[in-house]
């Protein structure tokens, strides 16, 4: 069975080793447990050279609140960053992946990265896969043809407009940026403009909330604001803080095990060559 | 017929301290309102500076703890070297989302010390790794024992108050799990040291 594991090993991709037992458990009526999905709000705006990003920071499991302060705007080139929502595991190694493929072909070519480029690869990745690679994506980034922005659906469809927004938060969003997006903005109030539709999903929305984050790419570079607004902070501290004495919880057993302090190197040692 | 989570039942958290992390896990493992045995492990050692915690469908743990011994040693073997608690935790979520559409049915925990640092993260069954908070919780008492966490955690604990915090929190969720209980158990490590201890709780 050796070289059927050599042989899976070196395809990548997929493991679908299980599917058939998963597919067995459900039909005998087990329920899933939910995926992390990201709920949320995110936004684009283009304004006068440059593009702005904006999202919000709750991730959810169900109903539950599993991350109140996660991370939804992923690098995927120095000129060009990605804002997710959907399935979060889908997002982030996706996004990790594409990063890694444009860095390599960066260094390939010797050229700047494009927002085509990316919507392309993007697009013709997830539509094989029909939707069940769960990303909803909002790409902005400046390059050789100026500033763009465009948003790619799950499915493998793609749309340029000079406003965006996406996720369970989009029609909120799309309210504040329908009625106050102009041509013609500055940097500034492209953020700020960015900032008020993500509050609107905050707010409205029971998917998003938490912080705002805040990416404004330009040719000058990237300024990446990570919670520029904070709306909930944990107003009050705790008025008798607990203070458990040592040794207060009754034990059967105790063992100790002591070894030695780690060592942890970037580069193992030499082996040794036997003649 | 509940969910595929719920058919064995269990809860494990973990906690970052001062210089110091510590784990806990319930030691029940049962077969939907039946209990089968009380001494199941599900806090792993992976390495001296790492430890895995791992819930949900009692085969995929195994499995999922076997291909993580596995993919370590071989690490070890190839790069002579142990491996960093970061890197342990992107394998894991790659792992994980290798089978983004068979997924194993685990959420794990892993705990880490890396050059003193101490490091946490976790997972939904497909690799959303999630490695902000303090604190994380999985299992079918997770969502109770986020409630008792919430209340007595502090930041930068020492490793006493830690062992203290964490096993308060751990028996005080599982008392309002039925699917988890009959026994505690509380990892802590620091730089030279890991202190097991196990904990009496309500036998139920």
């Amino acid at each position: 069975m050796q070289y059927l594991d050599n042989y899976l090993q070196s395809k990548g991709g997929y493991d679908y080793t299980n599917v058939k037992r998963n597919e067995l458990m459900k039909a005998q009526g087990f329920k899933e447990m939910p995926f992390t999905k990201t709920g949320t709000t995110i936004v684009g705006v283009i304004f006068d050279g440059g593009v702005v990003m904006a999202a919000d920071t709750r991730a959810t499991a169900g109903s539950i609140v599993a991350d109140k302060n996660c991370e939804k705007l992923h690098p995927l080139a120095p000129n060009i960053w990605a804002a997710g929502a959907g399935t979060a595991a889908d997002l982030h190694h996706q996004c990790a992946h594409f990063n890694a493929k444009l860095k390599l072909q960066r260094l390939n070519l010797n050229r700047q990265s494009r927002v085509n480029e990316v919507i392309t690869k993007l697009t013709t990745k997830l539509f094989p896969y029909r939707g069940h690679i769960g990303v909803a994506l909002i790409i902005g980034g400046i390059d050789s043809n100026g500033p763009q922005l465009a948003s790619v659906s799950p499915h493998g469809n793609y749309v340029y407009h000079p406003f965006q927004s996406m996720g369970s938060g989009s029609l909120a969003a799309l309210g504040i940026l329908e009625a106050k997006f102009q041509d013609g903005l500055t940097k500034q109030q492209a953020i700020d403009l960015a900032i008020e539709a993500i509050e609107a999903g905050i707010f409205h929305d029971m998917g998003s909330g938490s912080n705002v984050d805040v990416v404004a790419i330009t040719k000058e570079g990237v300024d990446y604001r990570r919670n520029i607004r904070q709306y909930n902070a944990k107003s009050h501290q705790k008025q008798i803080p607990y203070q458990f004495p040592a040794n207060n919880t009754p034990a059967l057993r105790k063992f100790e095990f002591n070894f030695e302090k780690q060592e942890l190197s970037e580069v193992g040692q030499e082996m040794e060559i036997v003649e | 017929m509940s969910g595929i989570f719920e058919y064995n039942g269990g809860s494990i958290v973990g906690m970052k301290g001062k210089n110091c992390i510590a784990m806990a896990c319930d030691r029940r493992f049962g077969q939907q309102m039946s209990t089968i045995t009380t001494n199941y492990q599900k806090v792993f050692k992976i390495q001296d500076n790492i430890l895995l915690a791992l819930s949900g469908l009692n085969s995929d743990i195994h499995t999922f703890y076997a291909l993580m011994e596995k993919e370590i040693n071989l690490y070890n073997l190839k790069e002579n070297r142990k491996m960093k608690p970061t890197t342990f935790a992107n394998l894991v979520a790659s792992a994980l989302y290798e089978r983004r559409f068979g997924p194993f049915f685990v959420t794990p925990i892993v705990a880490g010390l890396e050059n003193g640092k101490p490091i946490l993260a976790t997972y939904d069954s497909i690799g959303c790794k999630s490695d902000l908070d303090d604190f994380q919780v999985g299992g079918t008492g997770g969502n109770y024992i986020y409630g008792a966490c919430e209340a007595f955690f502090k930041p930068d604990l020492s490793p006493e108050e830690l062992e203290e915090v964490i096993g308060q929190s751990l028996v005080s969720g599982c008392d309002r799990d039925s699917l988890s209980g009959w026994g505690g158990v509380v990892y802590v490590l620091t730089e030279q040291k890991l202190t097991v201890k196990i904990l009496k709780t309500k036998q139920t």
